[in-house]
């Protein structure tokens, strides 16, 4: 596992794999809207807005991936201090935070037709809204302290005291009586959508998956290049500090 | 109306639809030209420092 | 004890009782958190009129019909062991039908009677062609409604 851990290896791993993972993405999301769009029959209750779904629902599984992945860095940067994980979870929370923004504004687009409001406040579509805030807060407290360990210290509690959302989020549509329907893909007795549509939404959710992968990867090593900034800053204002007539 | 109109139609609910899809195109783009713009900017910040170093050493200063 | 496992332990505990504390008071909150009230709710406890309350349930089929003014429509709401009269004025949303989820917001007025002011239409999870749907239906393997209540919560 600490092979992996060396930001050197993973710098260079990084830029042998994000070209290809560009192409794979790219390729993943025109697939994606084909099927989406073209090639993919309208509901029989809803009609076309049903293509909203092959966004809205691989944004919010991407949003809530995300925040999974960011908890799990936070705990292994709290407990292991492992050195690509506090680096990981900077990355993590702008992305997360992009894919929970679509997930609300393309499902708020879907529910003014369907149910006939852009919004209400029940418990799924609350506690989703919570998620979109955590994020928010990750990002404002990595940057709200001048020592940058506390900063990040602090952004990992925020993130794991925010993991009790993610089965409230799940399970919101079981606990409650909500306006927003139970799940449709993760189900015990199978998924509840005709293989029609569950094909464009597993493409989109591949496609969603790679994006993911990409721009978390893509900013990871934008956080190791700065962090190689700072060090060399340091280093040069040592030097210039112990340097005669300074 | 041709296939065009009516794919762009959406029966009815293309007010919708395609903007649901602008917006996930708009965020994701941003959210990723945003990344690299912010890799550039460090790299180039890097450039520099690395190549002033370079030339302090010429000069016989800086060990790095 | 190795810090790294005692710190471990720690996270994994505060994680443990930060989860018992958000069950217990999510437990506490249960009926506050209910988005909408069944008609069996509401025949168990009437509300005192002029209170807003929101009203979940089908749409009973055949209950659907438009009064003498020509702009209130009127339809029953049902939770299928007990239904409610519902009196709108306004746009209906593309989803609602009779035999389908709603959630409608409103009041009793001095009358007795149940005066929306919002309607919304709760869809199920299911999603089909428009054929298949048919073809289910004319083979009778097609469930009306089976999927789409969820009024209860399915805890007490």
């Amino acid at each position: 596992m600490h092979r992996f851990a060396n930001p050197g290896r993973f710098q260079r791993l990084a830029a042998r794999l994000l070209p290809w993972l560009k192409g794979l993405t790219a390729l993943a999301f025109l697939a994606g809207l084909y099927l989406a769009l073209l090639a993919s029959p309208p509901d029989y209750q809803q009609g076309e807005t049903v293509r909203i779904m092959y966004v809205h629902v691989p944004a919010a599984w991407m949003a809530l991936f995300a925040y999974l992945l960011l908890g799990l860095a936070s705990a292994s940067a709290l407990v292991w201090r492992h050195p690509l994980a506090d680096v990981a979870a900077a990355a993590l929370s702008p992305v997360g935070a992009a894919f929970t923004f679509i997930a609300l504004v393309t499902g708020a687009l879907w529910g003014k037709p369907m149910w006939g409001t852009y919004w209400v406040w029940d418990a799924r579509l609350t506690s989703f809204l919570l998620l979109f805030f955590l994020y928010l807060g990750h990002m404002a407290l990595l940057g709200a302290f001048d020592d940058r360990s506390r900063g990040q210290r602090s952004a990992a509690v925020l993130a794991l005291v925010g993991l009790i959302n993610l089965p409230i989020i799940k399970f919101s549509v079981d606990w409650w009586n909500t306006l927003h329907q139970p799940a449709s893909v993760a189900r015990f007795d199978g998924p509840s959508i005709d293989p029609s549509m569950l094909w464009p939404l597993f493409t989109m959710a591949a496609a969603f998956h790679l994006y993911l992968l990409a721009a978390v990867m893509e900013r990871m090593r934008t956080q190791l290049l700065a962090a190689r900034l700072r060090t060399q800053r340091q280093a040069r204002f040592e030097t210039w500090q112990g340097e005669p007539g300074a | 109306m041709n296939s065009v109109e009516t794919f762009l139609a959406m029966g009815g609910y293309g007010a919708y639809i395609w903007p649901a899809y602008g917006v996930a195109l708009v965020v994701l783009a941003a959210i990723w030209i945003d990344g690299v713009w912010r890799r550039r900017e460090i790299e180039r910040q890097l450039r520099a420092l690395e190549g002033q170093s370079r030339s302090a050493r010429g000069r016989g200063g800086i060990e790095s | 004890m190795k810090r790294k496992t005692l710190r471990l332990y720690l996270l994994v505990i505060s994680l443990a009782l930060l989860g018992i504390a958000t069950a217990l008071v999510l437990n506490a909150f249960n009926r506050e958190l209910v988005f909408f009230f069944s008609p069996s709710d509401i025949a168990a406890e009437r509300p005192a009129a002029g209170r807003m309350i929101r009203l979940g349930g089908l749409v009973e089929v055949d209950s659907l019909s438009k009064l003498e003014d020509g702009a209130t429509v009127s339809f029953r709401v049902t939770d299928l062991s007990s239904s409610l009269d519902v009196a709108f004025r306004g746009v209906l949303p593309d989803l609602f039908r009779e035999g389908q989820g709603v959630v409608v917001q409103g009041a009793f007025n001095e009358s007795g009677r149940f005066v929306a002011t919002e309607v919304l239409a709760k869809h199920d999870e299911n999603y089909l062609p428009p054929e298949v749907a048919k073809a289910l239906k004319a083979s009778g393997r097609w469930q009306e409604g089976a999927a789409t209540m969820g009024t209860d919560g399915s805890e007490p």
